[in-house]
């Protein structure tokens, strides 16, 4: 418990430290509106990024998240414009759609005992098929205005999204920390072989969290339609891949059996905050990104030297 | 499980059932690619056309190249998840030398080296900062993809000189990647196989720790391996960036996740320490003549995509269900 607590240690200075350095470079940084439209920004990948870290600690990876977000996206539109089904229900079915895509990776890693890595590599390809298949690069728009008060609208002078956000959060922290669920999840992570043996329903458990990534995805994507008021088979292209580096960044093992959704929240700030602030600083969207890996390389060296055995 | 560890009542088994169970994998993919090609072919005779078969292999060798480096890491027990944006920065850096006058020969000597120095980092952090392959190569990828595009602004490269064009160059009449693509499966089979360093890395992916005990330097292996893999990934720019007359400072999407499928359908397991090379060449071949078989048989090009991946996905759940038997039969 001291090691994570050492890792999250070194997150928390270094998101201060950058925050301090970011904000010394322009008053935009610091200032409410900014600081919530941040937030707006980040819920998409940040929902995604939260059950991740279920799922990485239980020793798998999903990276077919971006693909599912895709696809949703894609049946949203469908659903509402083609098929002509009221909005709500059409956000209904796609929550389903992704939830069920969710639950085929778990079909796939626990029935066939494919690894996670290439199951959701290969449903990766997938799932984004069906999307281009389906939409033949035909966009969806027009969609009715209270649609937009979920990615663009305010509740409580607080972005819509970033309330949501904070709800899957703070259950996912609770669950993960201090329910039988997440005590099994890290059981899994760290001795899947041990977790077996207890008498937990490894499988089980394992399907019901790829089935909430793929559910995280789908709410991923119904906000990511109403903030950019469009829908596209190529959205969330390459999210698995910030989601992943927000999570480890938090102090996840790779190797899973050890993490915190607190950590991926911070992990998620500094990412946010690098982002944005070094924009504000002039610098453009693709020296972040190289700042970023540099960041996430930098973060996990650091904390290896404090515990010589690292992030095993 | 490589032929030298598989358990002893398979040395009653006759030659072809050993030949079976040492290159199973590798032989499903060719009957797989046959089969392709025979019904595609009644379907549309003209995909047996020497052109068309040119292409459908010339078009991805470096695919299969960059695969043969992919599955020396992956049979080490890592993963490279920045490879792609690495081949997209080595072909800038080529292009960039063909045309700014210097010799040709450097331009195609050029991304090796580079690609070697960067692993060499990327070897480093792994072996000696302890930090896990995919989280390392995850911030490489971040940092190849951002850094290609500040530098080059997005920027196209035109005016390659024709003699820089490696790609188009033919040998009896079959275009130079496929010669290379040939040429270094076969080299890195032999030498995975018979090589005491080539057996070293089936050792550090098998088990570790074993390895250690048997004396095997874990850390310099590691960043020998990643070493090679950049060189390879080095080579594969070449017959990547020389095909066309521009060079764009993209490469296509998730190239580094095909070239992972490719090496992991080839029979390379994820779990490091089994899979041959040939393998991930011929399911390099097989995404290729699955493409192409697409265009032949007028699949709409939209659900391209979606048709790959389902391929994709019974081909691994397949090899599982064969490797889940094979398993239960060498247990009892």
């Amino acid at each position: 418990m001291r090691k994570l607590l050492r890792h999250e240690t070194i997150l928390a200075v270094l998101v201060v430290l950058a925050l301090i350095v970011l904000a010394s470079q322009s008053d935009k940084f610091f200032t409410l509106d900014n600081i919530l439209n941040q937030g707006r920004l980040m819920t998409e990948v940040g929902l995604i990024a939260v059950i991740m870290t279920f799922v990485i600690v239980t020793g798998g990876i999903d990276l077919s998240v971006g693909s599912i977000l895709g696809l949703v996206a894609i049946l949203i539109g469908v659903f509402w414009k083609n098929m002509g089904l009221p909005l709500p229900m059409a956000i209904g079915l796609g929550l389903v759609v992704g939830t069920f895509a969710g639950f085929i990776n778990g079909i796939i890693i626990t029935r066939f005992r494919v690894p996670p890595l290439i199951a959701t590599l290969g449903t990766l390809a997938l799932y984004r098929g069906i999307a281009e298949g389906i939409s033949e690069a035909r966009s969806v728009r027009g969609y009715p205005d209270w649609f937009f008060v979920l990615g663009q609208g305010q509740v409580l002078g607080v972005p819509t999204q970033l309330w949501l956000f904070g709800i899957v959060a703070v259950i996912a922290a609770i669950v993960l920390g201090y329910t039988t669920w997440g005590r099994a999840t890290y059981a899994i992570g760290s001795n899947e072989t041990a977790a077996r043996f207890s008498g937990l329903r490894v499988d089980w458990i394992k399907i019901a969290i790829y089935s909430s990534s793929g559910f995280a995805a789908a709410l991923a994507a119904a906000i990511f339609v109403s903030r950019v008021s469009t829908t596209r088979s190529d959205m969330g292209a390459g999210v698995e891949l910030d989601a992943i580096t927000a999570v480890v960044l938090g102090g996840t093992s790779i190797f899973g059996g050890r993490g915190t959704i607190v950590g991926t929240v911070l992990g998620l700030i500094l990412i946010q905050a690098l982002k944005n602030g070094l924009s504000l600083a002039g610098v453009k969207s693709d020296g972040t990104i190289v700042l970023i890996g540099a960041v996430l390389i930098l973060t996990i060296l650091i904390s290896n030297l404090f515990h010589r055995n690292g992030n095993r | 499980m490589t032929a030298e560890d598989a358990p002893p009542f398979r040395a009653r088994r006759s030659g072809l059932a050993r030949l079976f169970s040492a290159y199973g994998q590798e032989i499903v993919i060719a009957c797989a690619i046959l089969v392709l090609f025979a019904v595609v072919s009644t379907i549309n005779p003209r995909f047996l056309g020497a052109n068309n078969l040119n292409t459908i292999v010339s078009g991805n060798a470096y695919i299969a190249v960059a695969a043969i480096g992919m599955s020396m890491i992956i049979i080490t027990g890592h993963i490279d998840v920045s490879v792609g944006a690495l081949i997209g920065v080595l072909a800038t850096i080529s292009g960039t030398l063909a045309v700014s006058g210097y010799p040709i020969w450097f331009a195609w000597i050029a991304p090796v080296f580079v690609g070697m120095a960067v692993n060499a980092v990327v070897g480093v952090l792994v072996a000696y900062g302890r930090i896990p392959s995919i989280v390392v190569t995850l911030g490489m990828l971040s940092i190849l993809r951002g850094g290609l595009v500040s530098v080059t602004g997005g920027a196209w490269i035109n005016n390659l000189p024709p003699e820089y064009q490696l790609a188009q160059q033919r040998l009896f009449d079959i275009p130079a990647p496929v010669w290379f693509m040939i040429l270094f499966t076969v080299l890195a089979a032999l030498w995975m196989r018979h090589s005491a360093f080539g057996r070293s890395l089936y050792a550090i992916g098998g088990n570790a720790e074993a390895a250690r005990a048997a004396g095997i330097p874990i850390e310099r292996r590691t960043v020998q391996v990643f070493m090679i893999h950049g060189a390879i990934a080095g080579l594969a720019t070449v017959l990547f960036a020389t095909q066309l007359k521009i060079i764009q400072s993209t490469v296509p999407p998730n190239l580094e996740l095909t070239i992972i499928t490719a090496s992991v359908i080839g029979g390379v397991s994820i779990l490091g320490g089994t899979g041959t090379v040939i393998g991930s060449t011929l399911a390099a071949i097989l995404f290729s003549t699955i493409g192409a078989a697409m265009i032949f048989i007028n699949v709409s090009p939209y659900w391209l995509r979606a048709v790959i991946g389902l391929l994709i996905l019974i081909t691994v759940l397949v090899d599982m269900a064969r490797r889940n038997r094979e398993m239960r039969m060498a247990r009892r």
